[in-house]
């Protein structure tokens, strides 16, 4: 199997769904000619022209907006957006219309579409194009929000966001678009949504996350181990809605569980887990349950913003911490 | 004065002109020859007869709120014209974008009142309508359909299916980028798209003078590259004709069209208004000489198109049609609970499996 980067996997997945279902529009600033501004959509519109491949104005509500009407109409449109930091005109279209027009007319019109957007920080780009704002959009009801971690799974949770008959939310970890490779084969075989994929298996200490995160959550793992602490580590993968089985039979088995994203702490998607487990775990608990997060503060610019984020020490003395307790 | 003689030398490169569209004087006189389809009898009664049954059931509506047995409602008082005369040049496979006022548009397309009544009184069962299967929604939030029908009118496109999108807002709405981001597609695209705004001079308290220093609102299309008029809103036989010609420019590929229909609220914004507090009673009197349903009565009579039996035979097939409606909405029991949960996503999600068993009484283990 040929190994390729994150965001050509990504390329990948687009022009499957594009060559196997004519329905399937891809539409963003520069998705055309240029391919993306990560290139994401580079030789789509080569492929399948500019009618399907659609250069819009300079206007991300009026993307998000398109996506809708053409979802309505039975198409499945793929909107991007250039970074997360400039999904915020979406949300009305996101929270007023998207993820309600199946609901508002009793499913006379459906929202079959995807909205795929880079998602954090770390390659120190300029103000604005470092947020990781997941824990916003996972709190609309109707919507799915799924982020994958690598090329593997970007590969087959994009294909099943397009298929989906509802609306998507597609984070793509800008973090590994070319640092993480892996093995794609191009078969057009999706993943499934909904579901947390176990990345390793442990009995001491559940550690979740998402997203680029899980780069860093797996090398404290492996640290961990030569403590003789075995970790198990789950990619959440699909925010909304989340499986929660996995989550709790995890912890059911460890007792321990340290929780790792890379947006701030306050009202992260992180609470939610720390909730569901003890609601519903707390008497398999042995420890409290631990977040390692990004700061209550504005994700700094390039110099400062490897402090901001979570590090693999960061996440080793917590779950360290979370085995000792007792 | 230098400067202003040297710029009086550069160069003109691009003129523009808005025109006004009207037919039917205020007093139902004729001000200029009337369009092709306005010889047909039939259709004129037509399009007076769903006019007046929109402002009965409005009235009717009304009085269900104010008993408490609606909740708020937007009456289209005095703008019939607009949603009427608009649908009537629409096709069933055309697609209706309508705002909270447009419900003449949407009676005309096969809409029930029941079905109405059902969604103001708050049972979202009212969206699953009996007019075309495709047609949207209301739009609640004010102007964000307008991206809706410039991605639908490229579906439509797309396909090379001779449909055209018809997206109706108020003049409020205009002062959104939604709308002129969906404008500005649409002319780039030169999308089979008919932008319809139904200036009725007030955005609950807010005078069109505040909302625009534009001389007019159709003007705007010209920025987005498209042509725009301005109809006389309250002259259905105007509206009408501006409809059908934009309709079928925009079949024909001549892209999208801006219409402005100038017409006036007689009502308030919603029953949850009271216009008194902005706005005299003087100034809505003098608009009530200029309404859509006296004008085209006036004009039907004199043609001896219309007779004073034949009025209330009208009202009293509207009575009898909206009393039915009423009984028919009130006897809907509502929904169980648990259904809140059936339209959230095409199956489902487990995660959310245990909160619909708990709305339906059923207590887990």
């Amino acid at each position: 199997m040929p190994e390729v980067t994150l965001v050509e996997a990504i390329n990948l997945a687009l022009g499957r769904a594009m060559a196997d279902d004519p329905d399937v529009v891809v539409l963003g600033q520069d998705v055309g000619v240029n391919g993306g501004v990560f290139r994401a959509t580079v030789g789509l519109q080569e492929r399948f022209g500019p009618e399907r491949v659609l250069d819009t104005p300079l206007a991300e509500l009026l993307i998000s907006g398109l996506c809708v009407g053409m979802a309505a109409q039975g198409l499945k449109p793929v909107g991007e957006i250039q970074f997360m930091g400039f999904i915020y005109p979406c949300l009305d279209q996101l929270v007023n219309h998207a993820s309600r027009m199946r609901n508002r007319t009793q499913g006379r019109l459906t929202c079959p579409m995807v909205l795929r957007t880079p998602h954090g920080a770390g390659i120190r780009a300029p103000e604005h194009h470092s947020e990781s704002t997941e824990a916003m959009l996972a709190h609309i009801p109707g919507l799915r929000v799924v982020m994958p971690s690598s090329p593997e799974r970007a590969y087959g949770l994009l294909l099943a966001a397009i298929r989906d008959p509802d609306p998507v939310v597609f984070l793509e970890p800008t973090r590994l678009y070319r640092a993480a490779k892996g093995e794609v084969e191009d078969n057009g075989e999706a993943l499934p949504l909904d579901i947390a994929f176990v990345l390793r298996e442990g009995r001491d200490v559940t550690l979740i996350s998402w997203g680029a995160m899980l780069k860093e959550t797996m090398a404290a793992a492996d640290k961990l181990a030569d403590e003789g602490i075995a970790a198990e580590v789950i990619d959440l993968a699909t925010l909304k809605p989340y499986d929660e089985s996995t989550v709790l039979g995890s912890v059911a088995k460890t007792g321990r569980c340290v929780i790792v994203h890379e947006a701030a702490h306050t009202g992260g998607f992180g609470a939610e887990i720390a909730a569901l487990i003890a609601e519903h775990g707390l008497s398999s608990l042995l420890a409290p349950v631990i977040r390692v997060t990004g700061y209550d503060t504005i994700i700094p610019m390039a110099r400062l913003e490897q402090r901001y984020m979570p590090s693999v020490g960061r996440i080793v003395t917590a779950a360290r911490k979370a085995c000792q307790y007792n | 004065m230098a400067s202003k003689r040297a710029n009086e030398e550069l160069p003109v490169i691009a003129r523009f002109e808005v025109r006004r569209r009207n037919y039917l004087a205020p007093d139902g006189s004729i001000d200029r020859p009337l369009p092709a389809f306005a010889t047909d009898p039939k259709l004129l009664v037509e399009l007076y007869r769903s006019m007046v049954l929109l402002r009965l059931f409005d009235r009717k509506a009304v009085a269900l709120q104010r008993t408490g047995r609606l909740g708020t409602y937007a009456v289209s008082l005095g703008q019939e014209a607009v949603s009427v005369g608009i649908a009537s040049a629409m096709r069933e496979d055309d697609v209706l974008l309508p705002s909270y006022r447009d419900n003449g548009a949407l009676l005309w397309r096969g809409v029930k009142l029941e079905e109405i009544l059902l969604f103001w009184g708050g049972d979202e069962r009212g969206n699953q309508f009996s007019g075309p299967v495709h047609d949207f929604p209301f739009c609640v939030p004010v102007g964000s359909q307008a991206p809706h029908a410039a991605g639908v009118a490229y579906a439509l496109k797309l396909r090379k299916e001779p449909h055209v999108a018809v997206c109706m807002f108020g003049d409020g709405a205009t002062s959104k980028g939604d709308v002129y981001e969906a404008m500005n597609f649409a002319g780039v695209h030169k999308l089979p798209l008919v932008f319809v705004a139904t200036n009725n001079q007030w955005a609950i308290s807010v005078p069109l003078r505040l909302q625009t220093g534009s001389e007019t609102l159709a003007q705007k299309a010209i920025a987005a590259g498209f042509s725009g008029e301005q109809v006389d809103g309250s002259d259905v036989v105007a509206m009408r004709a501006a409809a059908e010609e934009a309709i079928a420019a925009a079949r024909d590929g001549k892209g999208p069209h801006f219409i402005e229909a100038v017409t006036y609220r007689l009502g308030d914004h919603t029953t949850s208004d009271d216009a008194l507090r902005y706005r005299s009673a003087e100034e809505v009197q003098a608009h009530w000489k200029e309404e859509p349903i006296a004008r085209l009565r006036s004009y039907l009579v004199g043609q001896k198109m219309w007779t004073k039996a034949d009025e209330e035979q009208l009202a009293a097939e509207c009575h009898e049609r909206i009393e039915a409606a009423v009984e028919r909405y009130l006897t809907t029991p509502p929904r169980r609970a648990e259904t809140m949960f059936d339209n959230l996503y095409a199956d489902l999600p487990e995660a959310y499996a245990a909160q619909r068993r708990e709305l339906a009484g059923e207590h887990d283990a």
